[in-house]
């Protein structure tokens, strides 16, 4: 056999390489059950939402709700979801007037009037929980993630607070937590749904225009209402995999 | 073969180039990644535990009607009664766990009820609305509607 220098350091460089990487995986094996908690399987679930728009009345529950329960700072204003309010002069879906006042916080002052040949609806927004999301693609150091079950989720021990996943998100979903200057978003309530709750946007919405779906629970409404609606997703071009189906959508809302 | 003996040394030296090489990469692997990390993708698997072991402020609406069983009874048939308790009552897991801990409080009505009711021209059409002023000047919307089964035919309270 002709060996010289420069193959064999070659091989023992790749042999090396595969060492480490047969090791992370073996990690992984030796970690058992990927399950910690008891009665919830990450794998039998797979979490999206669905939004009826023309259930909205702008009534803002969900945007207190959210704050209250997962502690979004009140002052400024950050959120984790908010509701917007489109106004299309003319039918032109380009050029609609788009207000969001304290992200619908404290509900929506009057500011059109009827008969003004323009169309008016609340949109509520929040992450999309995307399948493939943008933001969890720029994360340099695998601080924010999709969940198993899901849900893109942030692990804020580990977020730099680089803010690359805030430009990132085309849906304008996270924000930098001013005290603790790491990333927060939408978290899909993961403290609750993993309990059997709904989330807190869900269990206030008085009009059950938003309701949390199990898509992969086949005895789950969510497959009726995607069966018997039209639904689309926000800015379907981008390919993200939203979870999040609007029905009633229009065409005007970004 | 007798190629490779007299130039054994060389073969020790790569040897204990790729031994050490190992013992660095074990030993950066062990300050650097941190527990968990890559198990199920390119993230800490322990995030995951972190996100959901937090306290909840909504107790749930089958948690309210363990106690109290006779508000649903009151709201069925009524246009409220899809509407869930912490919706207008706010969150109240802290009651949920000890009743006597955190009360529930009454919602003033007026500005509860406009939240959803206040005439708005975004408002789907359909959605029953008034103008809170002309409707009811400065009257309370419980003198004359029930909050868990409104409406005049049956709701009416007085």
């Amino acid at each position: 056999m002709n060996h010289d220098r420069r193959d064999f350091l070659a091989r023992s460089g790749k042999l090396l390489f595969l060492t480490g990487a047969a090791q992370l995986a073996f990690d992984a094996v030796l970690r058992g059950e990927p399950e910690s908690a008891p009665n919830y399987k990450t794998t039998d679930h797979w979490w999206g939402m669905t939004v009826d728009v023309e259930k909205c009345i702008g009534c803002g529950n969900c945007v207190r709700a959210c704050k209250e329960e997962n502690d979004v700072p009140r002052e400024p204003f950050y959120f984790r979801t908010w509701v917007e309010r489109y106004h299309v002069p003319n039918g032109d879906i380009e050029r609609p007037q788009v207000d969001s006042p304290d992200g619908g916080y404290d509900g929506f002052p009057e500011k059109y009037r009827t008969g003004d040949g323009a169309k008016s609806f609340f949109v509520p927004k929040l992450c999309n929980h995307c399948a493939h999301s943008p933001c969890v693609q720029v994360c340099p150091v695998g601080a924010t993630f999709e969940s198993p079950d899901g849900v893109v989720l942030v692990d804020k021990t580990y977020c730099l607070g680089c803010r690359y996943c805030v430009q990132a998100c085309p849906y304008g979903c996270r924000y930098i937590d001013p005290r603790t200057h790491t990333v927060d978003k939408c978290s899909l309530c993961y403290h609750r749904i993993t309990k059997g709750l709904t989330t807190a946007c869900c269990e206030t919405c008085p009009t059950e225009a938003r309701v949390l779906g199990d898509l992969k629970n086949p005895k789950d409404p969510i497959h009726e209402f995607l069966r018997t609606h039209k639904v689309q997703v926000l800015k379907p071009q981008m390919a993200t995999g939203s979870k999040t189906y609007y029905s009633g959508l229009d065409g005007s809302v970004r | 073969m007798g190629d490779l003996f007299r130039h054994g040394g060389h073969l020790i030296r790569v040897a204990g180039l790729f031994v050490a090489g190992v013992l660095v990469f074990l030993v950066l692997q062990a300050l650097l990644v941190p527990e968990g990390f890559g198990v199920y993708g390119h993230y800490r698997a322990g995030a995951i535990e972190e996100n959901r072991v937090r306290p909840v402020a909504f107790a749930g609406r089958a948690a309210c009607v363990e106690c109290h069983s006779d508000v649903p009874d009151a709201m069925k048939g009524g246009r409220h009664a899809a509407v869930h308790c912490e919706a207008c009552h706010g969150p109240l897991a802290g009651h949920a766990v000890d009743p006597a801990e955190k009360k529930a409080a009454r919602p003033d009505s007026r500005a509860l009820c406009a939240r959803c009711h206040a005439a708005n021209v975004a408002r789907p059409a359909r959605f029953p609305q008034v103008e809170v002023k002309e409707h009811a000047g400065d009257e309370a919307c419980t003198t004359c509607h029930a909050a868990h089964k409104p409406g005049l035919e049956k709701g009416v309270t007085q």
